[in-house]
């Protein structure tokens, strides 16, 4: 425990502090929980308790425990194989573990609820090859993900609102793609897809942001951008992202946010990432022995 | 509402946003569509009758009783592509099972129908003949509300839609997709039309219903079988604008994403089984009005319209006539059909070798279908002429 | 004169018989009312005059012919007469003898019952069978000539059998409880069905519960005979399943092609079997019965060629697009079923069971298990070997395993995935033409012989799950004995209907199937 990171903790815990004495809901002394809300009273955005998952004897995620806390952006680092999308599948309901608890807030057991429940209830996941619906229009892509009711009524006989169409302006002017707003999203670029779809993320309004190598295959301007947008969102949003290009974890964390490496199916060590980066166990997982 | 962050130095988007052009469905719903409505109208409500009951029979214009005939069924086998363009070409789903549906709403009515026959059958008695022959003394608990126009019709309406609900709720939630699915719904149909061709089953066997003589009191005159194929040909295109509005609206673009990319769907917080299971019921309930409307202007309805290849016929309309289109399977059911008409008088024995060519043609030269082709040549020729 | 030569022979024939054939009895079996000629053949039979054989299988030939009271018989230009044997001349007047149904039924038990006392065991066994339907109370006394002079004691039992159910008829209530307790050992399923019948009309009491009692005690033991025809015949259908599934699945399992026209591969195999029987019957009539031999590997080429065509021209250029290779191979399907109507007729062909595959193994009365479905047993579990020891030993194998597995990574290593895929391809359509000529020995063999097996073999493949042979297996022979065993519940239909929605529900529980190529992609 060095003293820069015992202030880095004290840091956090105050803006934390401030943070939620302008909070929202949340339960306490004579005021209840409503019912699929999530809550962060206790500060915990996100909570994996020794989760593991096998794939036919082979162990993807190794007894893993890992807390975020809210409003805080963690970035997880770690050799190919070490579990890091199976661990964002256990937390979306894509794979179920074979034991463990994951917990979103401090009520919601994510293990309990299936996909669209789960995206429903606040966690949004981008993936890492860029899924966006090639068929539909930027515009229409972004409206699917807009937060609102999700019924089949709804969809037939809703129509936008002003306020919903100012969001989607304001959206489309945030990725750079209100000129290609009309555009089948098929036709877009890679760079200009991955962004399409951390839109489709933010439309979504997330309180949990899942970033599976959001920058993979971006050119070093988009990524800066990237980060500077993670960054805006932190605070009023919890973010995990899972990364390989060292410069934008260094730009994410901004010396002073805490990366877990994960390898072979669980955390291997957490911390500064130059901290990190000196550690003995970790330097030999990735150079190899 | 984040607010937007300026990069490297670039000035901020400037004002109040400007709104993004023309949210909603991008195909435009203009005076030329509207246009093609009333026309399609006209022609199905007006023209057609007039030709066969107006003009006299020897003159060029007369439209023979034949040929109103093989348009009307014509006009239900659209109703049945549409539906299958609903669930095929804009949500994924390929069903091979849809004739089952088809066959039921013909079922229905046609139970209403041999109940109208009273007692001008064979036998001369109040129960129709099929059930005199197997010495039956009372009608069966299926046929309990048989006599009733009202509750047959709804019937028509409420047996496809229930068994395509309970059938599509448990596919569904089991994530049967793809092939499998399809093979299921083949599957489904052989069954159901093995279990119609007993006798005992109750629904006239192997020969199923047929010799009708009323509707609603009234006898299956010319005139009669004309008002079918005017009703025939206005809920084809009832249904065509009720199929546009759903498509057009956001509940459209759900199915078009669960085409696309299901898994993604949900994470965007969707339920896709609800959405499928809709479309679903709504494209079973339209093939069974398609067959109620079928049975009295064919004047017969037996278990070969559930047979695995009546389903599969309704597949190939809307792909050779374009998926995803609406209006295209409506012309691939009536290119198909007319085909077969055609083939049928002149060369009966190629028939089945020109169909099998057409489905190989369609998806290996023609993914698009015929629309998607006419499309490609127009562009072709625009783009030449510029 | 005649007089005289009559009782010459007469006397001469005499020792061979106890009471000899007389002219008058055979005129009156001859000709007359039904009834006399019945009451008078039961007499002679109670004789049990060997001259009487001749005589009836003359009769049932329709070799008789009658006049002045005496009866003829009549092969082509030989002429005798038929109670002594004496070569005659045929009267001018005489008249045909017409046997109507019944009286030949009499004659041909009669015959029966004279056969129990031929020396040789195996006609005395085969007799006693052929008389279990003509048993009734005329018999009687010839039962019991046949009991007491029978030294058999296998021969002597059935015959006591038999004995006890014409008694079961008698007017006597102690023959009748004698005969109901009596028929207990029986193993006939026709003495369950008597049972039942006198069951209902007895009416007395204690006789009625001498019968219940062996009815219950024959019930059971037809029961196994029964349980274990329920099975076989499971088994059977499930090996067709097996050898109709396997191809469909290694395709499948391979190129994700789900091939609408298996049906058909599987008929043109059926049909390459036609055509070599009668090249057999035309070019080598004595080796007939080994024609089957030779249609094996030619139902395999046939169709493994069709295969191969198919998809070189039109199934590799649907790769990845599993919904519209289902509609292009049924149009294939519908092209193939087609041309076989055009050149061979819409109707079923011929196709004959070779000497060695007809007939059946009698496991129990009740219970025979036919050769040509135990050959095809046998068949399926060797092409299942045979197919097994070439997807795991030979090089070919591999390749199949490692393009199901990874294409690209195959590709990638040099593996020629488009050769591989027509390899496999076409071995799955031969296997579909091995189950055709299979087929062609057990049902009809016609243009639509493919679409009866297709729904069926579909859901194998759904069910079996695909990567692994082994789901194939279980899956194929698993619903074929759930099929029977339903079907002798509730009927074909639905059995269907049921295997159906078992179907439905497991593959809640398990999308992927039985088997499954498991990982992250399953």
């Amino acid at each position: 425990m060095t003293p820069e990171l015992m202030a880095a903790g004290a840091q956090a815990r105050a803006a934390y502090e401030q943070r939620s004495a302008t909070a929202g809901k949340g339960g306490g002394f004579g005021r209840p929980l409503s019912a699929g809300e999530v809550v962060f009273t206790q500060g915990v955005a996100l909570y994996l308790q020794d989760v593991t998952v096998s794939f036919d004897g082979f162990k993807a995620l190794n007894k893993l425990s890992l807390t975020i806390d809210v409003g805080e952006l963690r970035c997880i680092i770690g050799p190919n194989g070490a579990g890091k999308t199976t661990m964002m599948d256990c937390i979306t309901g894509k794979t179920r573990p074979d034991s463990g608890k994951v917990f979103f807030g401090s009520n919601i057991d994510l293990l309990r609820l299936n996909e669209p429940d789960i995206a429903q209830v606040g966690v949004g996941r981008k993936f890492q090859k860029p899924t966006v619906y090639e068929q539909l229009s930027v515009f229409e892509n972004l409206e699917l993900n807009l937060r609102n009711d999700r019924s089949v009524r709804a969809g037939l006989f809703s129509r936008l609102s002003g306020e919903q169409l100012d969001k989607l302006g304001d959206l489309l002017t945030l990725i750079h793609l209100k000129a290609e707003a009309q555009r089948t999203a098929g036709l877009l670029s890679h760079g200009q897809k991955q962004w399409l779809e951390i839109g489709m993320l933010l439309a979504q309004e997330p309180k949990l942001l899942l970033l599976d190598e959001p920058v993979a295959g971006m050119t070093d301007e988009e990524t800066e951008r990237t980060a500077e947008l993670f960054l805006t969102l932190e605070g009023q949003h919890s973010l995990v992202v899972v990364e390989h290009d060292m410069k934008f974890v260094d730009q994410l964390t901004e010396g002073r946010k805490k990366v877990t490496v994960l390898h072979e199916g669980s955390v291997l060590a957490e911390g500064l990432l130059s901290d990190v980066q000196n550690n003995q166990k970790v330097v030999e997982v990735y150079l190899g022995r | 509402m984040i607010p937007p962050r300026s990069a490297s130095g670039a000035p901020p988007q400037g004002g109040a946003p400007s709104g993004p052009a023309e949210p909603g469905p991008r195909l435009p719903l203009g005076a030329r569509f509207w246009t093609g409505v009333l026309v399609a109208v006209i022609v199905v409500a007006v023209v057609v009758p007039l030709m066969n009951l107006a003009v006299p029979e020897g003159h060029v214009l007369h439209l023979s009783d034949f040929y109103v005939s093989l348009f009307g069924k014509i006009l239900c086998y659209a109703i049945c592509a549409l539906a299958m363009d609903l669930i095929w070409g804009y949500t994924g789903i390929l069903s091979l099972g849809h004739g089952l549906f088809f066959a039921l709403g013909g079922y229905a009515m046609g139970m209403y129908l041999m109940r109208q026959i009273g007692t001008d059958g064979q036998y001369k008695s109040h129960m129709p003949d099929f059930m005199v022959f197997l010495d039956w003394k009372e009608f069966p608990w299926t046929w309990a509300l048989s006599d009733s126009f009202i509750a047959q019709m709804a019937l028509v309406v409420l047996v496809p839609g229930l068994l395509a609900f309970v059938f599509g709720y448990f596919a569904f939630r089991s994530r049967i997709k793809g092939v499998y699915f399809s093979i299921i719904t083949q599957a489904l149909t052989f069954a159901a039309m093995l279990l119609f061709f007993r006798n005992e089953t109750g629904f006239g066997g192997n020969n199923g219903f047929t010799d009708f003589k009323r509707i609603l009191g009234a006898p299956i005159t010319q005139n009669m079988k004309v008002l079918l194929f005017v009703l025939s040909g206005l809920t084809l295109v009832g249904f065509f604008l009720m199929s546009r509005a759903i498509v057009g609206s956001k509940a459209g673009r759900v199915l078009q994403a669960i085409r696309d990319a299901e898994t993604r769907v949900m994470f965007s917080g969707y339920d896709p089984i609800a959405y499928k299971l809709a479309i679903w019921t709504l494209s079973a309930v339209m093939c069974g009005v398609a067959g109620a409307l079928y049975v009295p202007q064919v004047g017969i309805i037996n278990p070969s319209e559930m047979s695995p290849a009546a389903g599969i016929e309704i597949a190939i309309w809307a792909a050779v006539g374009g998926r995803g289109t609406l209006i295209g399977p409506i012309i691939g059911a009536f290119f198909v059909n007319g085909a077969k008409s055609w083939f049928t008088v002149a060369f009966p024995e190629f028939w089945l070798f020109f169909l099998g060519a057409l489905f190989i043609a369609v998806t290996l030269f023609l993914p698009q279908g015929l629309l998607g082709l006419y499309r490609k040549l127009r562009k072709r020729a625009s783009a030449d002429k510029a | 004169m005649v007089y005289r030569l009559l009782l010459c022979l007469f006397l001469a024939v005499a020792p061979l018989a106890a009471f000899g054939l007389t002219t008058e009895q055979a005129a009156r079996i001859a000709g007359g009312e039904s009834e006399d000629r019945i009451a008078a053949l039961n007499e002679v039979v109670a004789a049990v005059d060997p001259a009487l054989g001749p005589l009836l299988e003359a009769l049932l030939a329709d070799e008789v012919k009658v006049a002045g009271g005496k009866a003829y018989i009549v092969r082509g230009d030989t002429v005798t007469e038929a109670a002594s044997g004496v070569a005659a001349t045929l009267p001018a007047d005489s008249e045909d003898v017409v046997n109507n149904n019944r009286v030949r039924r009499e004659f041909e038990a009669a015959l029966a019952a004279l056969k129990l006392f031929s020396p040789d065991a195996a006609v005395r066994a085969k007799a006693i069978d052929d008389l279990r339907d003509g048993a009734d109370e005329g018999k009687l006394v010839v039962l019991e000539k046949a009991i007491a002079g029978e030294r058999d004691a296998g021969l002597k039992a059935r015959l006591e059998l038999l004995r006890a159910a014409v008694m079961i008829s008698s007017d006597d209530k102690a023959k009748r409880l004698a005969a109901a307790q009596l028929l207990a050992d029986s193993e006939q399923p026709a003495t369950r069905s008597l049972l039942i019948e006198k069951l209902a009309s007895e009416t007395d009491a204690e006789v009625k519960s001498a019968i219940s009692a062996s009815l219950a005690k024959v019930q059971s033991r037809l029961a196994w005979g029964e349980r274990l025809g329920v099975m076989f015949s499971g088994i059977s259908l499930g090996s067709i399943l097996l050898l109709v599934a396997l191809g469909l699945a290694i395709t499948y399992g391979l190129m994700g092609v789900i091939n609408m026209a298996h049906g058909e591969l599987m008929m043109i195999g059926a049909y390459a079997t036609y055509l070599v029987q009668n090249l057999f019957r035309a070019w080598l009539p004595d080796a007939f019965d080994w024609y089957i031999l030779a249609a094996i590997p030619a139902s395999f080429l046939a169709a493994a060629l069709v295969g191969a065509v198919l998809e070189r021209s039109v199934i590799r250029w649907l790769y990845g697009r599993p919904l519209e290779t289902l509609l292009a191979t049924w149009g294939i399907s519908l092209i193939l079923m087609q041309l076989v109507r055009t050149i061979f007729g819409a109707q079923n062909v011929g196709v004959e069971n070779p000497a060695w595959l007809s007939g059946g193994l009698q496991v129990l009365p009740n219970l025979t298990l036919p050769y040509n479905r135990i050959a095809i047993v046998v068949f399926a579990m060797l092409v299942l070997a045979g197919v097994a020891l070439l997807i795991s030993r030979t090089r070919l194998g591999l390749f199949v395993r490692g393009v199901t597995q990874n294409r690209r990574m195959a590709a990638c290593v040099g593996v020629n995935t488009a050769r591989v895929d027509t390899y496999a391809f076409s071995l799955g359509a031969g296997i579909a033409g091995l189950a055709g000529c299979a087929l062609s020995q057990v049902g009809n063999v016609g243009p639509d012989l493919g679409q009866g097996y297709i729904v069926d073999s579909f859901l194998v493949v759904v069910l079996g799950g695909v990567g692994q042979l082994a789901g194939t297996v279980y899956a194929g022979l698993g619903l074929g004995v759930l099929n029977k065993l339903l079907e002798g519940w509730q009927g074909a239909v639905l059995a269907k209907i049921m295997v159906l929605g078992f179907i439905v529900v497991f593959i809640q529980k398990r999308p992927q199937g039985i088997f499954a190529l498991k990982g992250r992609e399953a």
